[in-house]
């Protein structure tokens, strides 16, 4: 095995752990968000879309890197912005709250 | 290594721990926003990075630049524009729309790098393996998210689709995917072994997903959800790039957990399933025994004066309900009651609307006050001091079969609804939820069915109730 294979290995495995230990503590009521903002995460293929994009030299290579750098960017881009609109909503709760004592629904 | 590269992998670093933090960050509603945003710093600075790197390079051609900033501008606006106008009930397609695409960005990077090597040449198998699995597992998430976000947006039937013999085709479409991984891995580069591997990758995630009931949607989505990452991770293996590795893991894991939570909170395995909808399950069959339905209906004005003149109130929201959009109704009632003086709550079932934790953003886009939100043990533990619970839409997940032996939901976590003073259901008919059999609680002493569609229900109580606490 080669050390760049067994560093990889390592980071992998490292990460997954990691992944446990902070996913395991969000509680039911942000698993929504929570998927979502990994989903935004995992838009970091985007990263390796610019890589290989710069690589390709013929037809083929041009047609697979153009798929593989829209779809991370569609993937990027609007799981991080959904994320964020989504949990607007749960920062704000406490405005309403204190409406409702002044009188009315409104 | 040159300056550059030492610059940017230090800076991969720091983005990576961004993502960690940010996802710490999102344990509380109160700091969730600004861990989302602390993420999206990392992944900017990581792309800010790799462009970096790319302009850097001189062997890159001018039409590669084109496609990288062409993609780049479609797929960001894109991406930006679908998630700025989405309704929030429809955000399970949409979550589910980016797993398919982060999945197949993967397996494009994959299929780019293998074919990038000359036709005939041996691979190490620290390429070909990674490469394999990247192929395989993105192809699935590709078709099989494709096929669930499709039924989530209700363009394809949310029944399970079953055909006779799809067993068989399973189990040979699994077969060839074995056999194309082991070409891959073990022989010489040839694109045929790229193409089955693909083709078989794309049909076995339609195949995965088709058969797959509406209720069981949140554990399919969290579970694609992992696929996707371990995709990206593979990805990160091809092309030697820590980023994609870190990344990738951590949303492995994530999915991980939510799929195995959501499959508890159903009592069922994820091979079970996987395997098919509950008519499928041969063990506890569909011996569908007959519950003695002897139902008491009810009207918006009765439940208008039970509401006014209780103490305390569950609301208990389900799928019904996010199908009518009804929150904003709903809101406007809990609102009513509040405002004169009656305590009112949530109990909201983990696997409650269609990707988990759905229900809980629904009820906050309409401002319903965090603390609300009952989980499962808090509710099951107030169910005995509240005076009406009102179950909207929601079925199985009420059913207090499950408490007893040899029904199809037996085992699987309930709501202890029956155990309150008074039960109201709004509900359109009797028809049965996913699991296909009667609700026992509906024929209950003290429930009442409210048949009407969940918004115009709500409507009717609202107005009724008005009137007796105007009195």
């Amino acid at each position: 095995m080669s050390q760049e294979l067994y560093t990889n290995v390592a980071i992998f495995v490292m990460s997954v752990l990691v992944g446990f230990e902070v996913i395991s503590k969000i509680p039911a009521t942000l698993h929504t968000p929570m998927m979502s903002g990994a989903n935004a995460i995992h838009g970091a293929v985007v990263i390796g879309a610019i890589l290989i994009a710069l690589e390709a030299q013929s037809p083929l290579f041009y047609g697979l890197a153009f798929i593989a750098v829209f779809l991370g960017s569609v993937n990027v881009a609007g799981g991080y912005v959904v994320t964020d609109r989504m949990l607007t909503m749960f920062s704000k709760p406490k405005k309403p709250k204190n409406e409702s004592d002044d009188g009315g629904d409104k | 290594m040159s300056i550059l590269l030492t610059v940017v992998s230090l800076m991969y670093l720091v983005s990576a721990a961004c993502y960690v933090i940010g996802l710490h960050m999102m344990r509380t509603p109160k700091t969730a926003r600004n861990g989302n945003r602390v993420s999206g710093v990392g992944m900017i600075i990581a792309v800010i990075m790799t462009l970096l790197v790319a302009i850097s390079q001189k062997e890159a051609t001018m039409t590669g630049g084109i496609i990288l900033v062409i993609g780049l501008v479609l797929g960001l606006g894109y991406g930006a524009v679908r998630a700025r106008t989405v309704e929030m009930t429809d955000m399970p397609q949409l979550v589910s729309l980016f797993n398919a695409v982060g999945g197949g960005a993967a397996a494009a990077i994959g299929a780019f790098d293998y074919l990038s090597k000359s036709t005939g040449s041996t691979l190490s198998f620290a390429f070909s393996f990674p490469v394999a699995l990247d192929l395989v597992i993105g192809g699935i998430t590709f078709s099989g998210s494709l096929i669930a976000t499709g039924k989530l947006a209700g363009k394809i039937s949310g029944k399970p689709i079953t055909f006779p013999g799809a067993k068989v085709a399973n189990a040979l479409v699994v077969l060839v995917i074995l056999v194309s991984v082991v070409l891959t891995i073990g022989f010489a580069v040839n694109p045929s072994w790229l193409i089955l591997i693909i083709c078989a990758s794309l049909l076995f995630g339609i195949l995965m997903t088709i058969p797959i009931g509406g209720a069981d949607m949140p554990v399919v989505v969290s579970l694609l959800n992992a696929f996707t990452g371990l995709a990206v991770s593979m990805a990160g293996f091809v092309i030697d790039n820590q980023a994609l590795i870190i990344a990738g893991a951590l949303v492995g894991a994530a999915g991980t957990i939510l799929t195995l939570q959501m499959a508890a909170a159903m009592n069922r395995s994820v091979l079970n399933i996987i395997a098919g909808g509950f008519g499928t399950d041969d063990s506890k069959g569909a011996s569908t025994e007959e519950v003695p339905v002897n139902v008491k209906e009810t009207t918006a004005d009765d439940v208008g004066v039970q509401l006014a003149y209780a103490a305390n109130v569950m609301i208990v929201p389900g799928y019904g309900l996010a199908a009518a959009q009804a929150q904003h109704e709903v809101s406007e009632l809990a609102n009513l009651l509040t405002d004169h003086g009656i305590n009112v709550n949530y109990a909201i079932h983990p696997v409650a609307g269609r990707m988990p934790g759905h229900m809980n953003v629904l009820l906050a886009e309409v401002n319903v006050p965090y603390d609300q939100m009952k989980q499962l043990e808090e509710a099951n533990s107030m169910f005995e001091n509240t005076d009406v619970s009102l179950v909207i839409g929601a079925n199985d997940v009420t059913n207090p079969a499950a408490r007893r032996q040899g029904t199809a939901i037996t085992g699987m976590p309930i709501l202890d609804v029956d155990k309150s003073k008074s039960i109201v259901v709004i509900k359109r008919s009797m028809s049965t939820g996913y699991a296909g059999i009667q609700n026992e609680l509906f024929s209950e002493d003290n429930t009442h069915m409210l048949f009407a569609d969940a918004k115009k229900g709500l409507q009717d109580i609202i107005a009724s109730t008005k009137e007796y606490l105007d009195e």
